[in-house]
């Protein structure tokens, strides 16, 4: 087993490598025993003291939870019960989730004007230079999904950036675990003086609560969070502190994500879990979910050579941006956006056995044309799903693809993402 | 009638000059809900220690080795529509290929139940 910090990634450690997608190395001491044991039984001390724990690592280790290494700490990947009965639960009743390994901030003017809207102006010019997002136009407490962008319109990572309801100058931002170190540091070179980042991610645990039931938990629980629409936030008052409630998620289902002082973080989750419509979820149905519901994840999906459009992710360079076409990589991606686009990342139902990242997608004719950065098995649908990139010309909805799983060339077939229908609360006012 | 065990988690229940193949009940509750079971084909000439199968949990695949070297006689034609039987009964009806044993001294040097279950404590 690769040391924890050869794992950065998420699915990494969740699909179990990319040694998967075609070829298949025998490593010493078997497969099963080289896959499994190593996640069951306790970590060798040295690799264990690698790893960070988030603020909820007993409550795991009393539910049974298998830890992994995973982003640089010590997660559950599943809990007795399974992935498979997880992810059903989640998607017929309520998901916890303990995300405390992400990367949340608050970054904040050094120095307010007074003018709320000209706080809010300085804060997004400095944050939109390193992103395709429109922040300025973003309204108290809503967030927006965005793609922090390389010169050339690769993507460094993609994250949450929110408009603070709380005071004027101020963003909250949530970055994924693996990149967190390097999004910081990237953030905080552009903002100089102007501005202060404040790392969020070890005085406060993350959890996610998701699902169906997750509204009417909330209602019992902090009633005013269920006036949250999809993608805003806002600070509640619970136990001692603030706690910082989102309407948003990773499984395509309603829910909220919860930000809580580290130190009141087990009674939040304790009180979640005391309800027996919640169960807790691990890292590897959070990946099937947000497989299901078409979401890329980092180092996968999306990499610093792949740019929004190829990665179908359009929606997520705004109008007011594609107008001054002044975002990193600018030129490349609005010549994508115009149709001059080598790949595309596309959705494919696989008929029989999972093909895993890495695998081989082919045309008909059995030429190699791309190849798949997420796959696996969809327990919503009960059949092999991927997410993968081809040339343009191959991306009809309904196009006959092959995928070389082992070897062996098995169907698919593009079809529309999500591959499970999203769920989220839209509120019309 | 006895069964033996490699370090990599399957068994061989040998009856007579056939070895019956599965993953021990520890594999499956490792390896989670099983979605997909890749076979052998019969009459295919396997190598101790040679890929002969294929299970695909939700997050992973793994491969089954063979535990002794020998030919394919049979495969179990329930996996194909219902591969949760490895999880729900891998002993029994969750069995994966059954192998004409070519050396029976191989069979000798694989694990006892004794030694298998040291190793999973």
């Amino acid at each position: 087993m690769a040391s924890p910090k050869e794992q950065p990634a998420l699915s990494r450690e969740i699909s179990q490598g990319k040694d998967r997608g075609g070829t298949h190395t025998r490593q010493p001491g078997g497969a099963l025993s080289c896959r499994l044991i190593p996640e069951s039984v306790p970590m060798a001390q040295d690799s264990a003291e690698d790893l960070q724990q988030t603020p909820l690592y007993q409550r795991h280790m009393s539910s049974g939870g298998r830890i992994v290494p995973f982003g640089g700490y010590a997660l559950p990947v599943q809990y007795p019960t399974g992935i498979m009965a997880e992810h059903k639960w989640t998607r017929e009743q309520a998901g916890l989730f303990d995300v405390s390994h992400m990367g949340p901030c608050f970054l904040s003017l050094t120095q307010r004007s007074g003018d709320p809207a000209a706080d809010h102006a300085a804060i997004s010019a400095i944050i939109e230079p390193l992103i395709c997002g429109d922040i300025l136009n973003l309204k108290p407490g809503q967030i927006r999904y965005s793609l922090l962008l390389n010169e050339s319109g690769g993507t460094l990572d993609d994250l949450m950036i929110a408009r603070s309801p709380l005071f004027p100058g101020g963003l909250y931002i949530v970055v994924n675990a693996g990149t967190k170190e390097a999004d910081f540091a990237h953030i905080e070179a552009a903002a100089g003086k102007r501005a202060r980042l404040e790392r969020a991610d070890s005085a406060y645990a993350l959890l996610a609560l998701q699902g169906p039931e997750a509204v009417n938990l909330m209602a019992g629980l902090i009633p005013e969070a269920t006036d949250l629409g999809f993608m805003t936030y806002a600070a509640f008052d619970w136990g001692r502190d603030k706690v910082f409630i989102s309407r948003s998620g990773y499984t395509g289902e309603d829910g909220f994500e919860l930000l809580v002082n580290a130190d009141e973080a087990e009674a939040l989750w304790d009180v979640l879990l005391a309800d027996p419509r919640v169960k807790p979820i691990g890292l590897g149905a959070r990946d099937s979910l947000r497989l299901e519901a078409g979401l890329p994840l980092y180092g996968h999906d999306l990499d610093e050579t792949i740019s929004p459009i190829e990665a179908d992710l359009g929606f997520a360079v705004s109008k007011r941006r594609r107008d001054a076409a002044d975002f990193p990589g600018a030129r490349r991606i609005l010549a994508e956006r115009d149709g001059q686009l080598i790949r595309k990342r596309v959705g494919l139902i696989v008929e029989g056995a999972p093909a895993r990242e890495g695998a081989e997608i082919l045309d008909g004719a059995g030429t190699p044309i791309g190849v798949v950065t997420s796959g696996g098995f969809a327990p919503s649908l009960g059949k092999a799903i991927a997410l993968g990139f081809v040339p343009p010309e191959h991306t009809a909805i309904g196009a006959r693809l092959l995928v070389s799983v082992r070897g062996r060339a098995q169907p698919a077939e593009i079809v529309p993402t999500p591959f499970v229908p999203h769920r989220y609360f839209r509120k019309f006012v | 009638m006895t069964t033996k065990f490699t370090p990599d988690h399957e068994y061989i229940r040998v009856e007579g000059s056939t070895g019956i193949v599965g993953i021990t009940p520890y594999a499956q509750e490792q390896l989670g809900d099983i979605v997909f079971v890749e076979l052998p084909v019969v009459g295919k000439t396997l190598k101790k220690g040679d890929e002969a199968a294929v299970v695909e949990s939700v997050k992973a695949a793994s491969e089954i080795y063979a535990p002794v070297s020998g030919t394919v006689t049979e495969i179990n034609p329930a996996l194909s529509k219902e591969p949760g039987l490895v999880n729900a009964d891998p002993e029994n009806a969750g069995w994966m290929f059954k192998i004409a044993i070519t050396d029976a001294n191989e069979v000798e040097t694989l694990l006892d139940a004794d030694g298998y279950s040291e190793l999973t404590l």
